[in-house]
């Protein structure tokens, strides 16, 4: 087991409520779990806890067994690596020297690239399809390619544990497509990978896993057809839902509009 | 490999044009010859005058530059000056006050300004540490202004109070020279420099994290709170030491890092080692150019660095943005 938390909660200074309360979670090589919720439900809180970025209030997250408070950044970022939802430079980086920064951990302050080094962001490159893009700087890239080099600096850090934040969010259908694929493949591979989205259809075809957050508690957990619950889903979303199957058995869920003011072909 | 001996032969033309010029002009071979012995025509000019003249200016215009640009990694804007931090105006209010009180010697000025600036560097860091002592860059930023604002107005009044002899003193202090160089000054300023300096040198791969905003910074494997600290701290020495030294020299700390990631890219450890060294040259030019435009008179040397950097500057925002 990679990551285990049991009973996991973080309370914000001067919050009157725990943004994350009790949450049980235990992630292996080879788990696709995602995570999905309303706005505010807890899933960024969650991804921070995980990675020790904040306090635990209660209960306890570790890594390979040892509690995440506990781990120097450097030896973690060897272990987790995240791609946050949000990020924004100043400077005009080149694709390459952005993936570089994957082996900070590995390398330290001082110690200049070795081969081993500039093998990783190779295959990194390679793995998340832009090794064509290595000399573009970032300002010039659209907006799937900059999630895919950020992808491939997280796969720099040579991790066991990929954390993506809303990974998705501003993505093309396409896109999305390809960036699910890719982590699909990633974990057929022997990663494990916690997604944060908005997408519970993607998410239903493509984790082994979901957990559902509602108000910084688990909701529902389990595999995708106990968590894809209509009844469930249109009482954490606060909007009716209905739940069909896909072909390839997947539920997915399509939002209803409300009584009578349908197109006409309810 | 390029980029590496322009800046060399940038710096070392500066330096020679620093030692050339002045109320006499000296030319190249006299100036050599001066160098080689202490008899030659003219060698008491170099060696007393000019020599610790260039020399301070370039390892302060160097500190001033790799301060700028390690700060504008640290609050990722590159467009922040080290003077907006606070520590100028500190170290600006220690000097005025030790001109008015009629204590401001050889080694007690520097010394009232570098505490004067250290003291800002403490206020600065303890307003901002209202929003937990992480050194956020943004709160940073706006606590600097407010001790600015609080200094600036503690200056006017000290100034309003001095008499025109002080006012006169104070006024050319405040706005930057290296006419005080001496081998002692040398001495002292590479005595603060050089450590903050290596630890900013040494925090390079950390600022090119920094960059990037905590949360990456933190998932790389950087210990993002604790480097920000470093580089806050070194960088308030330098700024503290540099003022002490020379007064407020503005610019220098913008214009050579900006131009320089325009043609070696952000990454700091390439990027530092080159702006010290153009920052260096850049100031060293800026004195020659004071000592001599509207000779004998000496102008102050930030009213030059202002008035070459502004345009050098605004050229090169416009340049960026486009």
């Amino acid at each position: 087991m990679i990551l285990e938390a049991a009973g996991a909660s973080v309370r914000y200074p001067g919050a009157a409520n725990e943004a994350l309360s009790d949450l049980d979670l235990s992630l292996a090589a080879g788990d696709l779990v995602a995570v999905a919720g309303p706005n505010g439900s807890g899933k960024t809180t969650l991804v921070r806890a995980l990675l020790g970025l904040v306090p635990l209030d209660r209960g306890r997250v570790s890594l390979d067994g040892r509690p995440v408070g506990e781990w120097r950044r450097g030896a973690l970022a060897q272990v987790v690596a995240l791609v946050p939802q949000r990020e924004e430079t100043p400077f005009s980086w080149q694709v390459e020297e952005m993936v570089g920064f994957g082996r900070y951990a590995r390398r330290g302050a001082l110690s200049p690239m070795t081969a081993e080094d500039r093998a990783a962001v190779e295959r990194a490159l390679t793995r998340s399809d832009v090794a064509s893009l290595r000399t573009r700087r970032i300002e010039t890239l659209s907006g799937g390619e900059w999630q895919r080099v950020r992808i491939a600096r997280a796969l720099a850090q040579e991790p066991r544990l990929l954390v993506l934040d809303e990974p998705t969010a501003s993505l093309d259908l396409g896109h999305e497509m390809e960036l699910f694929e890719l982590v699909r493949r990633l974990v057929d591979e022997g990663l494990a990978a916690l997604v944060v989205t908005h997408h519970m259809n993607l998410a239903a075809r493509y984790a082994d896993r979901m957990m559902l957050l509602d108000a910084g508690r688990v909701a529902a957990s389990g595999p995708p057809s106990q968590v894809m619950r209509g009844e469930l889903l249109s009482r954490v979303f606060r909007w009716p839902v209905s739940v069909m199957m896909l072909e390839e058995g997947a539920p997915q869920i399509v939002a209803l509009r409300p009584e009578g003011r349908g197109r006409g072909y309810s | 490999m390029k980029a590496a001996l322009g800046i060399a032969v940038f710096a070392l033309a500066a330096c020679l044009i620093g030692l050339a010029a002045g109320a006499v002009s000296i030319s190249p071979g006299s100036i050599l010859a001066a160098l080689a012995s202490p008899d030659a025509p003219g060698a008491a000019i170099i060696r007393e005058l000019r020599l610790p003249r260039v020399i301070l200016g370039f390892l302060v215009g160097g500190a001033v530059g790799v301060t700028g640009a390690a700060l504008q990694a640290l609050v990722r804007n590159p467009l922040a000056d080290p003077y907006l931090l606070g520590i100028s105006g500190g170290a600006g209010l220690g000097a005025v006050l030790a001109i008015a009180l009629g204590v401001a010697g050889a080694w007690s000025l520097p010394l009232a300004a570098f505490a004067g600036g250290i003291a800002a560097v403490i206020l600065v860091y303890r307003l901002s540490a209202v929003a937990g002592r992480r050194l956020d860059p943004r709160v940073l930023v706006l606590a600097g202004v407010v001790v600015s604002a609080f200094t600036g107005a503690l200056i006017s009044a000290v100034l309003t109070l001095s008499s025109a002899e002080q006012l006169r003193n104070a006024f050319l202090w405040l706005v930057g020279s290296v006419s005080g160089a001496s081998w002692e000054t040398i001495a002292a300023f590479a005595a603060y420099a050089a450590f903050p300096l290596f630890a900013l040198f040494a925090s390079a791969r950390a600022l090119d994290l920094l960059s990037l905003g905590e949360e990456p910074a933190q998932s790389l494997g950087l210990d993002a709170v604790r480097a920000r600290r470093i580089v806050y701290l070194a960088a308030s020495l330098l700024t503290a030491a540099s003022v002490a030294v020379c007064g407020v020299v503005g610019f220098v700390g913008l214009v050579a890092p900006h131009a320089l990631r325009g043609i070696l890219g952000p990454g700091h450890r390439r990027l530092l080692p080159a702006v010290f060294f153009a920052s260096g040259g850049f100031l060293v030019l800026a004195d020659a150019l004071a000592r001599t435009v509207v000779r004998p008179i000496e102008l102050p040397v930030g009213v030059v660095t202002a008035l070459v950097g502004v345009p050098i500057f605004s050229l090169l925002l416009r340049k960026s943005l486009r």
